[in-house]
Formats: C-alpha cells, structure tokens, sequence
C-alpha cells in the first residue's frame, strides 16, 4: 500500500527503474518487505541440540513443555554429541545442549561452552552389540565379531558419536579393535547404526538398548557390551543462551519426575 | 596424513571409475538422443537428467533401496553371485556415476546436435558404413565438448557426498573417500586434517576445472 504513495521516496527507487509499470519493482518490495517481516519476536524461541539416541524422548518432552507454556517454542537440532559439540564450539545459537555421554559436555565445560556448574546428568543407557532379527549367527561375545560370518559391523564414529566411543573403548579393552576395524563401517550418528542393521547391510552393530527398542521386529540384541564409564547422557545450559530463564525452565521440564517418566518410557534407566 | 593420502587415491579411483561408466553409458545415450525422434523424447531427456538436480540424498535413497542385501538388484546379486554391494568401493563408484551422469550425457547430447549432418551424409554417400561414419566423423566433430563434460563429471565425482555415504559407508581405507574424510574431520573437531583435506580437495578441483575450461568448445583458438 505505502509503495504506492507517490509522495514518499522509498529506498527501492534506488533500484534501475524496471519495465514499464513497475511490477519487478513492486514484487521486489513485496519479497523484502514479506522478509523483513518474517522474524516475528511474538515467542521465546529456545534452540535445543540433543544426541540422536535421545531425540524421541527429548521431543515429546518437549511438546508437553510447549503445551504447559504457551509462548515458548523449542527448536529441536539433533546429531551426534560430539557434531552438536562442534557447531556450538563454532558459534551455533544454541540454549541447551542434551549429550548422549558425559565425556561430550565435560569437553564443553573445559571450553568454557557451559557454565562450570551447569552439567547436570539426565538419564543412564546400555550399550548393546545387535544383530539383524533374522540372522544365523548370533555372536555370543565381542571375539564372536571376528568370526567370519560377520564382515560389516557398524559403528559410530569415534571422534563423534559417543555410542562408537564407548564401542572402541571395550574392543580395545579386549585387544580386538586392529582385528576388527577393517569390518567397520562407521556411522554418522547411533540411529545410521541402527539403520544399517535394520536394512540388513551390516551384520552387527553397536547401538543403545533404547534404539533397538525401536526396531524389535527388525533387530534384535545379542549381548550387553560392558562399557569402563557407565554410559550417562547430560544436559546442560550453553554459556552464549539469550534465554537463559526460559531455556533453565526446560531443563528443569526434563529433569522433573514428568521428565524423567517419558525417558523410563522410552527406555532410559536413572542416571 | 597418511590417511589423507589413501582417501586422495580412493576418490581418483572412485571418480576415475564413474567417469569411464559415464564415458561409455553418456556418450552412447548422447548420440542416441541426438539422433533419432520419438514420442516421449524429452521426457526420457528428463529423466536422464533427473540425478543432477535431485538431492544425493534421495538418490542415495534409491540405490539402497534397489541394490541393498533387501533390494532387488542386491538380493539377485547375493542370492547368484555371492556380491554384497553396500559398503564397497564398488558401490560408491555406483553412487558418484550416477550422480555425474548428465553432466557427460547433456554435453554429448549438445555436441552430436552440433555436428552438421551433411557431413555425416556426405560419408554416408562414399560408402561408409554407420559405425564408421560415427567412429569417424561425429565423434571426432564432437569429442571436444564430451571431453568437456567428462571433467566437470570427474570433478563432481570427486566431490559426490550425499549418496555416498548413504551407500558405501565409512569405511577407512576402503570406503572413506575425500569429502567422506573431511566431513568426518570437521564433526570430531580436528581442524588440522580438515584443513589439509580440503586444501588438497581445492588444488584437485581447481586442477580439473582448469582442463575443462582449456578443452571447453567454443574457445577462440590463440593464432601463433
């Protein structure tokens, strides 16, 4: 409408006059205006960074925090901790990140991503070596990999995703990480692990108790892999949040005895 | 960086590969296009140029689901051959042939059209056969501009990604090609093999397009 006011210089008259009449002109007003206006301030936006393995239980949380706060929306980016971790080290606008191990956020708090005293943990999980659900061969042990009816086995990669971390950590343990590394195929986060064995690709596959949980008609599990740490997935507040109130306020939501349900819901144990 | 080193040589062969495929599958589908009229034409133009403006990922997507251990072509595969494709350099030669493909089948298309028929029928004329007149006069008229292509699919080869991960995995020293090594460098923070990787990445890069450029058509040939 003001475009139209020809009393009124507007800054798009800066532009080569188009053809004549002017419609390139006005759709171009049009599309910076409609720009301009999108990035409405009517809600608290709060970024949350959680692990693959806990982005099912984190999003329903998530939806009821929104249900119980109106004028609060969570954005939910999720990845392998130690990929969240990277893009937060990078200046990432993120509030809260939510890590599937705790060595990942106590990296955070010597980099001084989060505060000192903010890492607070959320939930624990067991690391399980999984086998396809119609496999013949199901290893009884973690030198049962070297059999040769096993040639692809899956595994996060180590620099990223905590659930390989933990895996390369008990193979090396048991001497067999130079054996079987030819054998793996590494993944970018534990549910392209998971994928991978569901679709009958790999062999076997180290993921987390709750991602085979998913899957039981494809995947089943063959034994618990004793881990040196425990695994325990953290959560913290990161230091450059905007909305440190709101985004505490959710991580309080997740550390809550409703919190806590929806994670022994989807399979998490007590941290 | 030893590690760089293999990867280097594991996207020149992957990409060396899937140029060769393209080189044959492009240049015969090129002509074929060129060449002869039929219903649905441009469709099937479409369709061969589909891979270059789909995401890898969505092809990714369907090479799993066709040469996947579950897939048709990959249960045929294993069930009488014995061959798992996924996870192999094999499959990531799939993966980057595809994706490459029309930047070889569009530029021989282009060139072939270019090649002035009366030429060809002017061999036609003193008895040559077909094959030849193709083996020696159109390719030949139009070997410049598939070269042409045939480089900048090298280069995007070199570069595929997306479908690649999805279909032949990480797997160091088999599968970890180039783009694969970088993403993986950036994830877990190690910024030095990062940088490194992609600096060789640029110089390769920028290597192949120069000689894209040098062998385009239509440059104005220096008189000495």
């Amino acid at each position: 409408m003001s475009c139209r006011n020809p009393r009124r210089p507007t800054p798009w008259r800066l532009l080569p006059r188009p053809s004549p009449g002017g419609w390139l002109g006005r759709l171009l007003a049009a599309v910076v205006l409609a720009l301009a206006a999108m990035p409405g301030a009517r809600a608290v936006e709060i970024t949350v960074s959680v692990a693959a393995s806990l982005a099912g239980a984190v999003r329903e949380v998530a939806a009821a925090h929104q249900a119980a706060n109106p004028g609060v929306k969570l954005l939910l980016n999720t990845g392998a901790s130690g990929a969240l971790l990277q893009q937060i080290a990078r200046g990432a606008p993120v509030d809260v990140l939510i890590s599937a191990d705790l060595e990942t956020l106590e990296q955070a708090r010597a980099r001084g991503l989060v505060p000192p005293q903010g890492v607070r943990l959320l939930a624990g999980n067991t690391l399980v070596l999984a086998v396809p659900a119609a496999a013949g061969f199901t290893p009884r042990s973690l030198a049962d990999l070297l059999q040769p009816a096993v040639t692809r086995v899956a595994i996060g990669l180590p620099g990223s995703v905590p659930a390989g971390r933990h895996a390369r950590a008990a193979l090396e343990a048991a001497g067999l990480w130079a054996a079987i590394e030819p054998r793996v195929v590494g993944a970018v986060n534990v549910r392209q692990a998971l994928d991978h064995l569901a679709r009958g690709e790999v062999d076997a596959a180290f993921i987390y108790a709750t991602d085979a949980a998913l899957m039981p008609d494809r995947v089943r599990v063959a034994f618990t892999v004793a881990t040196a740490q425990p695994v325990r997935s953290a959560v913290a507040l990161v230091s450059g949040s905007r909305q440190p109130e709101a985004a505490e306020r959710f991580i309080a939501h997740l550390l809550s005895p409703a919190g806590q349900a929806v994670l022994a819901r989807h399979g998490f144990t007590r941290p | 960086m030893d590690a760089a080193w293999v990867a280097l040589g594991l996207s020149l062969k992957v990409a060396g590969w899937a140029t060769l495929i393209n080189l044959l599958a492009g240049v015969a589908l090129g002509q074929a296009m060129a060449r002869w009229r039929f219903p649905g034409r441009e469709l099937v133009d479409a369709l061969l140029t589909l891979p270059m403006v789909m995401p890898p990922t969505v092809l990714g997507y369907y090479l799993l689901v066709l040469i996947g251990s579950q897939g048709p072509i990959g249960a045929w595969l294993l069930e009488h051959v014995g061959v798992r494709l996924i996870f192999t350099w094999q499959a990531a030669v799939i993966a980057a042939a595809v994706v490459s493909f029309p930047l070889v089948f569009k530029a021989a298309r282009a060139a072939f059209e270019q090649v002035d028929p009366a030429l060809e029928q002017a061999a036609r004329t003193l008895g040559v056969g077909e094959v030849a007149v193709f083996f020696r006069v159109s390719l030949p008229l139009a070997w410049r501009g598939i070269l042409a292509g045939l480089l900048l699919a090298f280069a995007r080869a070199l570069g595929e990604f997306g479908a690649t991960l999805m279909v032949a995995g990480s797997i160091a020293g088999q599968t970890r090609t180039l783009s694969l090594a970088v993403y993986e460098a950036v994830q877990a923070g190690q910024d030095d093999t990062a940088a490194f990787l992609v600096a060789v990445t640029s110089v390769v890069g920028l290597a192949v397009l120069l000689g894209a450029g040098w062998l385009a058509p239509g440059r104005v040939p220096a008189r000495g």
